[in-house]
């Protein structure tokens, strides 16, 4: 059995970034840091890339961007703050997708409802047609 | 020097709000006098005011809001009076001062009564349900509590220095923007929510960390009593939902203060997304309000059933569902405000998805009750006045589900009938059922009965009274918030709501008699056991009120209703089923003035940048700074409790418990 | 290998388990279903991990005013610099990658070492800072300030709200780099810490955000 599992047999849950805590082996704290800092840097650099370079198709930009960026987010969630999938990190991922859950409903409720709170008006051109 | 802080603040020309200021004044000052000269200062700053105990801040907040209560109650019949009289003639409120005293009365009552209530009695009964110590931070739970009493403090001197919003309890713009609302009121109102909007959160934090990660040994998710879970459910909406209302708070702010352009009616603002956000807050404020007050219905329906909970995972699925659901529905606050049908009729049928879980809970309760030995004490008749109103209020909610409906009935009277019904039947009604039903455990003696169930009886009839008029306004089309009106008809409604109000305030003050009664005869309320009322969960295992460290030895817990068990099991065998423990010596939070001073600069800071004195609003960030590095340098966070004093608590509870087994033995 | 996490070994308050025996066995995991209440350091970390989830809900409220009135942008876009902004995102990275440097050295106890990653973590967080200022004022100098319209001020109140907190983070590292000097590795500086690098990862997780959603998507077609 692996050493966090022994861990975590005996602790029970792991506090988000306590994964390392006490530990005296830095190779791995500092592989994992390592690893997470150059993909976090290829994947800041495909951004900037994404935008300037013609090579990607225009509308897909957008969505591009949104992908890595959550690409992105996910590296710092994995290499830095040491959030894994096992049972001793349930409560942290739990607390996250409520969390994110939360965060779509208030970005993507408000967008859909303000822009559907011009439904019932004229259609701006024409207003703008009628006061000319 | 000071901003636009002058002598023409106070309002030298309006003898109301003069005399009530000198009123509470006057109280103000004979009560910390009286403290004073009794000597009870020391004690009431080393035991109260800097108290981490849960218990201790539980206490207080209930007080916080049951002081603020009276206030906002106040507020309400001087309305239903102005309005009573406004028929015939001009009433006596400008219409001016009736604004403020609108916006004053919701803002007190959802902030400064209905939170800080239920806050209270989450704050002490979780940590006794759980069968722990104290809450994950207790110092945080002390600068929460006073963040609060902070921003209460806040609105309170608005009624004295300067003025208070004229906007209603939501701050709508442009009406609050600084072109239209131009003096101090608003900005009393924002930073007053700002203050306590962050205690809040930091409490709801603090009683989320402690109920997931805090139980006693053996007591899994599904051995929870239904309190804690609704507790849990409230506490994930405050973290969810009161982040916005900071942003939103803050928006509004930025636009007053830095001349932003959020909400403003030119340069592209959007008054609209006021509306939106702060309903997206809002609709989950009430669940918070209200699934607590539901918790203690499940703790007081079967304690005085005599029954376990009927449908336990039903109770909690349905709770969780509610916690859920609370998210998809705000936009029905708003149904008129020019949203297409597509998105109305989603967020109007996701409104009456949402009254199936709370059906089931009433179900759950009735069940309950069915088979069980009811005792009709004080609370128990809370819980059942309890289910026949907030039946009504939320059949009425449903009623107004509708869109279309909604188009008639938004912003009349129907609507404020609705929202009371569900809030005083609702949220109200559980947290007096609480307040009598904890009451002996916090401080070791019951409430009179007798004035107990006038009370009740007065405040329930009263309530219908009161508000079942207004359904009947709001049908017939009388607008809410109206300083006067000139039709005929609405005239004998309007009378019977204010002659209901007058039974309210009969209530109230039967409840003060209650308590002064209480107090004198405390001696033979007394509650030995520290289980009065026959109860089912691990809170009635401590005496009453308990010790600071609530449990000698940490319960281990087996099956639900642990407590119950044990007791079912000591009965049997005519004495206590556990040997005593070797006692040890306990370690608990030490007190410290943490909260008061941090709440101490929060109002500086509040006051200082409502009257836009910038230099004393620095000193009150650099205080608030300071006080944080002067908490975070002290070496020693906590103090022990000997094992001699654990065990003379114990053991005279222990005693008193074996002594009454014995004796039901014997009979 | 064992984890050390409060003052005592395992029952900081002794409260140990009552005598009753009725025979069941328990789960021994601590903090997880029926272990009874987890360690100390357990329960900071996972409250403040709360904290920060609510904290993100609140940038998601102004992230999605941002996004309301970049829908009215009639008032003309934002005159980014995107050179500026590619070098704010290495600042904050890097400095992120350098507190987890730091917190290593922390579970190694070397407080040299804590202290100048902590050190270097705040010039770069100071660094991100500055550039941003500068970025502000050159803004509103060009008339595309907070005041000028809606779309601005959002833009100001969102990036605004990060700099705010890169701020409190800054002023919040400095007393941890005192309080480390001056009380050593004591448990509750190091849960203050692990806190700490909690605070500054997530705050380069909004920068994230903030820059693909605010900034480049302005340059998307």
């Amino acid at each position: 059995m692996s050493q966090r599992g022994i861990e975590a047999e005996r602790e029970g849950d792991v506090g988000p970034g306590l994964e390392l805590e006490g530990s005296e082996d830095t190779s791995r704290g500092l592989r994992s840091y390592l690893i997470g800092f150059a993909l976090a840097v290829g994947l800041t650099a495909a951004s900037f890339w994404a935008v300037q370079t013609h090579a990607i198709y225009g509308p897909g930009i957008s969505i591009a961007l949104v992908t890595l960026a959550i690409a992105q987010m996910g590296i710092h969630l994995v290499f830095f703050l040491h959030i894994t999938t096992g049972p001793d990190n349930t409560n942290n991922v739990l607390a996250l997708a409520f969390g994110v859950l939360i965060v779509f409903l208030v970005v993507f409720g408000s967008l859909w409802i303000m822009a559907n709170l011009n439904h019932n008006m004229i259609p701006m051109k024409m207003l703008m047609d009628m006061q000319r | 020097m000071f901003g636009r802080l002058t002598w023409q603040a106070i309002p030298w020309s309006e003898p109301i709000p003069l005399v009530a200021a000198g009123a509470v004044g006057l109280m103000l000052a004979a009560t910390v006098g009286w403290v004073f000269i009794k000597g009870y200062g020391p004690y009431i700053w080393k035991e109260w005011i800097t108290s981490v105990d849960h218990k201790r801040i539980g206490v207080m907040y209930c007080l916080l809001a049951l002081v603020m209560l009276l206030r906002g109650f106040s507020d309400a019949v001087m309305m239903r009076s102005q309005q009573a009289l406004a028929f015939y003639g001009d009433g006596y409120l400008p219409p001016d001062h009736y604004n403020q005293i609108f916006s004053a009365h919701g803002t007190i009552m959802i902030f400064f009564v209905a939170m800080p209530f239920v806050i209270g009695l989450m704050n002490f009964v979780v940590p006794l349900q759980l069968g722990i110590r104290d809450v994950a931070f207790p110092t945080l739970n002390s600068v929460s509590f006073w963040l609060t009493a902070a921003g209460a403090l806040l609105v309170n001197i608005s009624l004295v220095v300067g003025e208070f919003a004229r906007t209603g309890w939501l701050p709508y713009p442009p009406l609050s923007e600084l072109q239209y609302s131009p003096g101090v009121g608003v900005d009393y109102y924002l930073w007053s929510l700002q203050i306590s909007g962050a205690g809040t959160l930091l409490s709801g934090i603090n009683l989320v960390t402690t109920i997931l990660k805090m139980r006693a040994p053996g007591m899994s998710y599904t051995r929870m009593p239904v309190f804690c879970w609704t507790a849990l459910a409230s506490n994930l909406l405050i973290v969810a939902a009161f982040p916005v209302l900071t942003a939103v708070t803050a928006m509004l702010l930025l636009d007053r203060y830095l001349g932003f352009h959020f909400f403003t009616n030119e340069m592209g603002g959007n008054p609209m997304m006021f509306v939106n956000l702060i309903w997206v807050w809002g609709h989950p404020e009430v669940y918070i309000l209200v699934l607590p007050a539901f918790g203690v219905f499940s703790e007081v329906i079967s304690t005085f059933s005599g029954k376990p909970l009927f449908g336990y995972r039903s109770m909690v699925a349905a709770t969780m569902a509610i916690c859920l659901l609370s998210w998809l529905v705000w936009l029905h606050h708003f149904f008129t405000m020019g949203a297409g049908a597509d998105v109305n009729g989603f967020f109007g049928i996701m409104t009456m998805i949402i009254a199936v879980p709370t059906g089931v809970k009433v179900y759950n309760w009735l069940f309950t009750m069915y088979g069980g030995k009811v005792r009709f004490e004080p609370p128990m008749l809370w819980s059942i006045g309890f289910m026949v109103t907030f039946v009504i209020g939320g059949m009425t909610g449903v009623l107004m589900a509708v869109p279309p409906a909604d188009f008639v009935l938004h912003n009349s009277l129907f609507l404020v009938a609705h929202f009371h019904n569900v809030i005083i039947g609702g949220v109200l009604f559980g947290l007096f059922a609480g307040y009598n039903y904890w009451f002996p455990k916090a401080f070791g003696f019951r409430l009179d009965e007798k004035w107990g169930k006038r009370a009740f009886w007065l405040w329930f009839v009263g309530f219908y009274a009161a508000f079942m008029p207004l359904y009947v306004l709001g049908l017939l089309g009388m607008t809410r918030r109206m300083q006067h009106f000139d039709r005929p008809e609405w005239y004998p409604w309007v009378l019977a709501a204010a002659a209901g109000a007058g039974l309210i305030a009969l209530g109230i003050g039967a409840q003060i008699i209650q308590l002064v009664v209480s107090i004198r005869n405390r001696a033979a309320l007394r509650d030995i056991t520290g289980d009065p009322w026959d109860g089912r969960t691990l809170e009635w295992a401590t005496a009453s009120p308990p010790p600071a460290f609530n449990f000698a030895v940490m319960p281990n817990v087996k099956g639900e209703e642990p407590y119950w068990g044990m007791k079912t099991k000591a009965r049997e065998l005519a004495h206590l089923l556990t040997a005593e423990p070797s006692y040890q010596p306990i370690s608990v939070p030490r007190n410290t003035a943490t909260g008061v001073v941090t709440a101490f600069f929060a109002v500086v800071i509040g006051f200082a940048m409502i009257w836009r004195i910038y230099w004393l609003a620095g000193i009150g960030f650099v205080g608030l700074y300071a006080a944080f590095v002067v908490f975070a340098w002290r070496n020693r966070s906590e103090e022990e409790i000997s094992a001699a004093e654990v065990a003379r608590r114990d053991r005279d509870n222990r005693f008193v418990r074996s002594s009454v087994l014995a004796e039901g033995a014997s009979q | 290998m064992s984890v050390v996490t409060s003052f005592s070994p395992v029952d900081p308050h002794h409260l140990g388990h009552s005598n009753l025996s009725l025979g069941t066995e328990w789960e021994d995991a601590r903090g997880h279903g029926e272990g009874g209440p987890a360690s100390k350091s357990v329960i900071v970390s996972y409250g403040f991990w709360i904290f920060l989830l609510s904290d993100i809900v609140m940038f998601s409220a102004f992230f999605a005013a941002y996004q309301v009135l970049a829908g009215n942008a009639a008032d003309g876009a934002l005159s980014f610099d995107l050179s500026n902004v590619a070098i704010e995102t290495g600042c904050l990275l890097l400095s992120s990658f350098l507190c987890g440097v730091a917190s290593l050295c922390a579970n190694r106890r070397r407080l040299l070492g804590t202290e100048i990653f902590l050190f270097l973590t705040g010039v770069l967080g100071a660094a991100f800072l500055t550039l941003e200022i500068r970025e502000f004022v050159g803004l509103i100098q060009q008339h595309q300030g907070p005041a000028d319209g809606a779309y601005y001020s959002a833009f100001f109140a969102l990036v605004g709200c990060h700099g705010l907190h890169i701020t409190a983070g800054l002023l919040w590292l400095g007393t941890m780099m005192a309080q480390i000097f001056a009380k050593g590795f004591r448990h509750d500086v190091l849960r203050r810490l692990t806190c700490f690098s909690l605070f500054w990862h997530a705050l380069d997780i909004v920068w994230v955000a903030i820059f693909s959603l605010v900034y480049l998507m302005r340059f998307a077609p």
